[in-house]
C-alpha cells in the first residue's frame, strides 16, 4: 500500500545536499571564468562629465574595461519596463551602464573584466569619473514637493498615478456618523538573500550558442531578455538557475544590468565571464521595498462598522520603474484584507527618488496595506471603546458570502474576487491560541510587577498563485525513475519535495523515484517564475495535470497488455494491478518500455519493446496516429484568477518601562492556505516569513542621509534579526480548499511576513497607550514617543499632572 | 569587497615578528584574530602593503593567573579567556564582559588583546582594561615597555602603540578582596555593538544582606570616546546591598559620559540608557553570587 504523500510532513529531499555543503550556487561555478567588478556611482544624482579609465588598463590581469560608449545595439538602450500599466505616466528605466547621468548611489558606470575579482577591484579603484552634481531627491516628502526633479521629464516626480473606487465614498463619508483620519508611514527594507545576485555566461562561438547561469527567480524571463538584448535567436540561448541562496523577490526583477552585460561581454571576449554580487553592491544596486506614506480616512457607525474607506498613499519607487507598479497596486487592493469596506476609494502616486529602485520583496506591498487597514481597525476600536477583535468581526466577509468580489482589479489585471476562507473561524482559533480573553488578567499581573505588556492583532488576505501559467513535464524512464520538470525556479523553498509528493500520489509511485528539476530552460522552455506565492499553486497543479496524463497513458497500455478495462486497474508503488486481483499486474517501468517501440535493444529491459519481440497488429503503425512514443506527459495550469489565502496573527510584547527596549513574548499565527501539501514546509515558510516580518517591524530600515548616501549598507548596521531576536512562533492551521484549482492549494510563501508590522504596532500601542503610526520602531524612537506624549499630556492637563513611576527593575 | 594586494608575513617567533614589523614600519599592520582588520581590508578602508600575521608566533597563546593579575597573551581568543576557569575564579568580570563580545563565532577567532589594540569605543575589553587597571605590554625594535591602560587610549581607534610595536600581552589587575563585579550592555540585537554598556566593580564590606557598599567604579562602552573609569563611590557608599538605592548615580554618570547620536540611537537615549544600565549593573554586582575576588591561589 503506498502511503499518501500529499498532506504529510515529508522530509525535504533537498536538505541532505544543501545542509552538508553540497549545494552548487552561482559562485561555485565557472572557476576559469573572467570576473567582473563595477565602478558604481558614489553620488545619488549627478551628470557624468568624464570617465578616465587609463589607470585601470595598466593593471596586470585586466582583460577589458567597458563604459556605455562600448555597448552596441540594444545593449546600450534603456532596460525594459517589464510590466506596462495604464497608470504609468512617466516610466523611466536605467541603462545597463550609466549614460550621461546617474540617479542613485550604486548605479553601475564602468565594467571591469579581469582574470579574477581581486584584480578587477584593483583596476576599478583606479578609474576616475568626474561629475556635475545635481540636487538629490531623497525621501517621499522631498519627492512630493516636486521642487527638484529626479528625471527632468517626469514632472512632480510622479511615475504613476492610479485611482480605483468602488461605490460612492464621498457620499458615504458625508453621511457616516463618525470619521477618523490616520497619517501613517512605513520605511524601507529589503530582501537581503544570503546569496546575492550572480551571473555566469558561456558563449560557444562554434555553435553560436549562449548559456547563462543566473541566481534568478525566472530563467525564462532572463533567457528572453538576453536573447532580445543580444539579438540572438531564442533557441540559441539557454538559462539555468543553479541552487539559489534565497530570493524573496529581488531576483524576480530582470534583466538586471549584469544579466545583460555578462553575456554580452562573454560573447565579445569569447570567454566565460562571471560576476558575483557582493553585499555592498546588493545594498546599493539591487532593490529595496516597503517605503510609503499613507493617509487613511474612514467613516463608520457607532458599532464600528465600516461605511466608507478613503485611502491615499505615496509609494517610493526609487530611481527607476523597471518592474512597473505591481507593488502599489498590491497595496491598494490587498489593503482590504478580510473586510467589507462598503465604499472604497484608493489613490496612489508612485514617486521617483534618487535611491535604489523598488521591486517586490516578500509580501510585495501587502505589509503596507495590512498596516494601513489594521491600524485603522485599532483606531476605530479605540475611538468606540470596543474590543479590537469585535470591531474586526463586525466587518468580516462571512463564509457564506464566498466567492466575494471586492470590485477591484488585482495585480494580474483580473477581478479581486476571494475564492474561499472562513474569517470568523480563523479569528476564533487565534483568540483561543493567544488567550485573548485572558489577557486583561495577565496585564494586571504584569503591571503589579512593574512591567508593561501589550497584545496586538493583525489580519490579512493574500492573493496568491497569479497566472498567467506554469507547466509540468513528467517522464517515466524504463528503470521506473520519474523525472519531473517545471520551469519556475527554486530558492530553497522545498519545490523538489512538494512537487515529488504530488507526482508520487498522482502516479502511484514511491517519492524516492521522483526527481524534480526546476528553472532550467533546457527542460521546460515555457514558464513564468517564482513570485507571488505561486510555486505550489501553479507548478503543483501543472505537474499534477501532467502526471494524470502519464497515468492515463500507463493505464491504457497496461489495460491492453492485461486485457482488462482501464477502470479495473490501480497503480501502487510503481505497479499497475487489477483491483481485487493483485497477481495480475505489470510494473510501471515495463509499461514505460512498452510505450516506446524500439529497433535496438540497448539493454535487457529494452528487448521487450523491439520489433521482433512479440505479437503486434500488422495493420497498425507502431505508434498510433494520435499517440506519441514514451511514457511522458506535459500539461499547463493557467487559472482565471488568483486564489486568496488568509491569516491572522497576534503577539504579546513587553516594553521596558525605562529603556523602552521591546521584547516579543509570544507570537501566534493562524494560517489558511487551503489544502496543505506539506505541513512542515508550510510551517517553515510561516516561520521564515514572521522572522522577516519582525525585521521589518523592529529592526530593518534603509538609513539614507539627505544626500542619498546609504549609511547602513552592511550587515553590521542593517539589522536583520538573528535567531535571538525571533520569537518562538506558535501556529495553528485552518484549511479551506481553493475551489479554483484541482488540488485546492493556496500559496504560503509570503504569508508570514504580511501582518507582522501591523501586529507589533498594535501590541506596542496596547502596551503604551498612545498611537503607533510609523514603523519600524526602535527603542530610541519609542523612548522619544514616550517623552512627547508625556509632555503633551502635561501641557494639556496642568491640573492633573501625569507622572510615570518607573520602578527599578532588577536584572537577572 | 576584496582587499588590495598585500604581503603576508608569518613569523614563528616574537623576535622575528618584531623584526619584520620594524622593517615594514608604517606600511604594515599586525594581524591577530582579524575580526576587525579583515573587514576593513575587504572594504578597502585600509590598504596596508604588509600584514604581519602573529597567529603562528610561539608563546603568545597563554593565560597566566598570578597573585595580582590575569595575564593574557596576544593571540588568546576571546573564547579561550571566557572559558578559562582560573581566570574566572579570580576575576569574574572577564567572563562577565566577554559573554557580551559579539557572537561565539567571532569570539572563537577574535583576540582580547587585539580588541584592546583596536581601541574601538564600542569594544568591551578596552573598558575592562581600564577598570581593572590593566598594564599593556608592548614590544618593538626599541625593546619592551609597559603602559598603564588608563593612559593607553588616546581617542577612538587611537592608542599609544607605535606603528612598529606589537602588543604582546595585557595584564588585567585583580581587584581587592570584597570587590563584586558585573557587566551589562544593551544592543539593538544580541551580540551587536552596544548602544551603551558598562562594567562595574563594587567594593563591599561584609557578607549577606547586611553587607555594605564602600565604593563603586564603572567603565563604559559606546558612550565615551575612550574608556575611562568613573568613580561612583560618593553616590553609593554606605548603602546596604540588599536595599540599596542607586538613584544618586545619575548625576555622576551624566557628567562622566558624552554619547553621540548615530542611526541606531539618539545621544539623549544613550544617556538615559547608560544611567539605567548603571543602576541595574550595580544591583547585579552588589547581589552577585559569582566568585568574590577573595580567592588567593592563582595558577594558569
Amino acid at each position: 500500500m503506498t502511503t499518501r504523500q500529499f498532506g504529510a510532513p515529508v522530509q525535504r529531499k533537498e536538505d541532505p545536499r544543501l545542509v552538508t555543503g553540497n549545494g552548487r550556487y552561482l559562485d561555485d561555478l565557472g572557476h576559469t571564468a573572467y570576473e567582473v567588478a563595477f565602478v558604481r556611482s558614489p553620488h545619488a544624482h549627478a551628470r557624468i562629465t568624464d570617465i578616465d579609465v587609463d589607470g585601470a588598463l595598466e593593471v596586470d590581469g585586466v582583460i577589458a574595461v567597458y563604459t556605455h560608449e562600448d555597448l552596441d545595439g540594444p545593449v546600450g538602450d534603456r532596460l525594459p519596463l517589464l510590466i506596462p500599466h495604464p497608470s504609468i505616466v512617466a516610466g523611466r528605466t536605467g541603462h545597463a551602464l550609466a549614460k550621461d547621468d546617474v540617479n542613485h548611489v550604486g548605479e553601475a558606470i564602468v565594467m571591469v573584466v579581469a582574470r579574477d575579482r581581486y584584480l578587477a577591484e584593483d583596476a576599478a579603484q583606479r578609474i576616475v569619473v568626474s561629475y556635475d552634481f545635481l540636487p538629490p531627491i531623497v525621501g517621499l516628502e522631498k519627492s512630493r514637493d516636486g521642487e527638484g526633479l529626479v528625471h527632468d521629464d517626469a514632472p512632480g516626480n510622479v511615475a504613476a498615478h492610479l485611482l480605483q473606487e468602488v461605490g460612492n465614498v464621498e457620499a458615504a463619508m458625508a453621511k457616516a456618523p463618525r470619521t477618523l483620519t490616520l497619517d501613517l508611514e512605513i520605511e524601507r527594507s529589503a530582501c537581503m538573500p544570503m546569496e546575492g545576485k550572480g551571473v555566469l555566461a558561456h558563449w560557444d562561438a562554434d555553435e553560436q550558442r549562449m548559456r547563462i547561469h543566473s541566481s534568478t527567480q525566472t530563467t525564462t524571463g532572463v533567457r528572453a531578455a538576453v536573447a532580445s538584448k543580444l539579438q540572438l535567436p531564442l533557441a540559441q540561448v539557454e538559462c539555468i538557475a543553479p541552487d539559489v541562496g534565497g530570493g524573496f523577490g529581488v531576483k524576480i526583477m530582470h534583466p538586471w544590468p549584469e544579466e545583460v552585460l555578462i553575456p554580452w561581454a562573454a560573447r565579445r571576449l569569447d570567454h566565460d565571464v562571471k560576476w558575483t554580487e557582493d553585499r555592498r553592491e546588493h545594498f546599493t544596486s539591487s532593490a529595496h521595498e516597503r517605503g510609503q506614506l499613507q493617509q487613511v480616512t474612514v467613516g463608520f457607525d457607532d458599532d464600528g462598522r465600516l461605511l466608507a474607506l478613503d485611502v491615499k498613499f505615496w509609494h517610493d519607487n526609487g530611481a527607476y520603474l523597471p518592474y512597473g507598479v505591481i507593488v502599489p497596486i498590491i497595496t491598494a487592493t490587498q489593503l482590504l484584507g478580510p473586510y467589507k469596506p462598503q465604499n472604497y476609494r484608493v489613490e496612489f502616486w508612485s514617486m521617483y527618488t534618487n535611491t535604489v529602485l523598488v521591486t517586490p520583496y516578500r509580501g510585495a506591498g501587502r505589509p503596507q496595506g495590512c498596516f494601513a487597514m489594521e491600524r485603522t481597525m485599532d483606531a476605530i476600536a479605540a475611538e468606540l471603546g470596543i474590543d479590537r477583535t469585535e470591531v474586526r468581526s463586525r466587518n468580516f466577509i462571512q463564509p457564506e458570502e464566498m466567492p466575494y468580489d471586492q470590485g477591484l482589479l488585482f495585480q494580474d489585471g483580473r477581478p479581486l474576487k476571494y475564492d474561499s476562507g472562513d474569517f470568523p473561524a480563523s479569528l476564533a482559533k487565534l483568540k483561543a491560541l493567544v488567550g485573548w480573553d485572558d489577557f486583561t488578567a495577565y496585564r494586571e499581573q504584569a503591571e503589579a510587577e512593574g512591567r508593561k505588556v501589550g497584545l496586538g492583532i493583525g489580519c490579512y488576505v493574500e492573493g496568491t498563485g497569479v497566472g498567467p501559467y506554469e507547466g509540468g513535464h513528467v517522464h517515466v524512464e524504463t528503470s521506473g525513475r520519474v523525472n519531473v520538470a517545471t520551469g519556475l525556479t527554486t530558492q530553497g523553498q522545498g519545490h523538489q519535495t512538494i512537487l515529488a509528493q504530488i507526482v508520487a500520489d498522482e502516479l502511484g509511485v514511491s517519492i524516492d523515484d521522483v526527481h524534480v528539476t526546476t528553472g532550467d530552460t533546457r527542460r521546460m522552455p515555457y514558464a513564468v517564475g517564482t513570485f507571488a506565492s505561486r510555486g505550489a499553486v501553479m507548478s503543483g497543479n501543472a505537474v499534477a495535470l501532467a502526471a494524470r496524463a502519464v497515468r492515463a497513458k500507463a493505464l491504457r497500455i497496461a489495460a491492453d497488455a492485461l486485457e482488462v478495462s482501464e477502470a479495473d486497474l490501480q497503480i501502487e508503488d510503481g505497479t499497475i494491478s487489477v483491483k481485487g486481483a493483485p497477481h495480475a499486474s505489470i510494473a510501471l517501468s515495463t509499461v514505460a518500455v512498452m510505450s516506446n517501440p524500439l529497433r535496438y535493444a540497448f539493454d535487457e529491459s529494452a528487448k521487450a519493446a523491439t520489433q521482433f519481440a512479440g505479437a503486434f497488429d500488422p495493420d497498425k503503425p507502431p505508434v498510433a496516429d494520435d499517440d506519441e512514443p514514451g511514457l511522458e506527459g506535459k500539461d499547463y495550469y493557467s487559472p482565471t484568477q488568483a486564489t486568496f489565502a488568509n491569516g491572522m496573527h497576534a503577539a504579546i510584547v513587553e516594553t521596558d518601562p525605562v529603556t523602552a527596549e521591546i521584547t516579543i513574548l509570544r507570537y501566534c499565527v493562524i494560517h489558511d492556505c487551503g489544502t496543505v501539501v506539506n505541513p512542515m514546509i508550510v510551517e517553515g515558510q510561516v516561520h521564515g516569513g514572521v522572522a522577516q516580518g519582525v525585521g521589518g517591524a523592529l529592526y530593518e530600515r534603509m538609513a539614507y542621509d539627505e544626500t542619498g548616501q546609504l549609511l547602513n549598507a552592511s550587515f553590521m548596521d542593517f539589522l536583520i534579526p538573528y535567531a535571538s531576536e525571533v520569537p518562538h512562533i506558535e501556529t495553528d492551521h485552518l484549511e479551506t480548499p481553493s475551489p479554483l484549482n484541482p488540488l485546492g492549494i493556496k500559496g504560503a510563501g509570503e504569508a508570514g511576513t504580511i501582518p507582522v508590522t501591523a501586529v507589533i504596532a498594535s501590541a506596542i500601542e496596547d502596551a503604551e497607550g498612545f498611537p503607533i503610526r510609523s514603523m519600524p520602531i526602535s527603542p530610541t524612537e519609542l523612548w522619544d514617543l514616550r517623552r512627547e506624549h508625556a509632555a503633551a499630556a502635561q501641557s494639556t492637563s496642568a491640573s492633573t499632572p501625569t507622572t510615570t513611576t518607573t520602578p527599578t527593575q532588577e536584572s537577572a | 569587497m576584496k582587499p588590495a594586494p598585500f604581503v603576508h608575513h608569518s613569523p614563528r617567533t616574537l623576535d622575528e615578528a618584531v623584526a619584520v614589523l620594524g622593517d615594514v614600519g608604517h606600511d604594515g599592520k599586525v594581524l591577530a584574530g582579524g575580526q576587525s582588520l579583515i573587514p576593513v581590508l575587504n572594504m578597502r578602508l585600509a590598504q596596508p602593503a604588509h600584514l604581519v600575521d602573529i597567529n603562528r608566533v610561539a608563546g603568545l597563546d597563554t593565560v597566566t593567573v598570578t597573585d595580582t593579575s590575569v595575564r593574557v597573551g596576544a593571540i588568546v581568543r576571546h573564547a579561550q579567556l571566557e572559558k578559562h576557569d582560573g581566570a574566572y575564579a579570580v576575576l569574574p568580570l572577564l567572563r562577565q564582559a566577554l559573554r557580551n563580545v559579539a557572537h561565539p563565532a567571532i569570539r572563537n577567532r577574535g583576540t582580547t588583546v587585539g580588541s584592546i589594540a583596536h581601541a574601538d569605543a564600542a569594544g568591551e575589553m578596552p573598558s575592562i582594561a581600564v577598570l581593572t587597571d590593566a598594564v599593556i605590554e608592548a614590544i618593538g625594535p626599541r625593546g619592551r615597555r609597559e603602559i598603564a591602560a588608563r593612559e593607553f587610549f588616546e581617542g577612538p581607534l587611537q592608542t599609544l602603540l607605535e606603528a612598529d610595536e606589537i602588543l604582546e600581552a595585557v595584564r588585567f589587575g585583580r581587584f581587592a578582596p570584597g570587590t563584586r563585579t558585573a557587566f551589562l550592555e544593551s544592543a539593538r540585537r544580541h551580540g551587536d555593538y552596544a548602544l551603551a554598556g558598562l562594567g562595574v566593580a563594587v567594593d563591599v564590606e561584609g557578607d549577606g544582606p547586611d553587607a555594605v557598599v564602600r565604593g563603586a567604579r564603572a567603565a563604559y562602552v559606546s558612550v565615551t570616546d575612550i574608556p575611562v573609569v568613573l568613580d561612583l563611590s560618593e553616590a553609593v557608599a554606605g548603602q546596604r546591598v540588599s536595599s540599596a538605592s542607586w538613584d544618586g548615580v545619575e548625576e555622576l554618570v551624566q557628567a562622566g559620559i558624552a554619547p553621540e547620536a548615530d542611526i541606531h540611537a539618539s545621544s539623549d537615549y544613550r544617556r538615559a540608557l547608560a544611567v539605567e544600565l548603571t543602576r541595574r549593573a550595580l544591583t547585579t554586582a552588589a547581589t552577585t553570587t559569582e566568585p568574590a575576588t577573595t580567592t588567593t591561589e592563582g595558577h594558569a
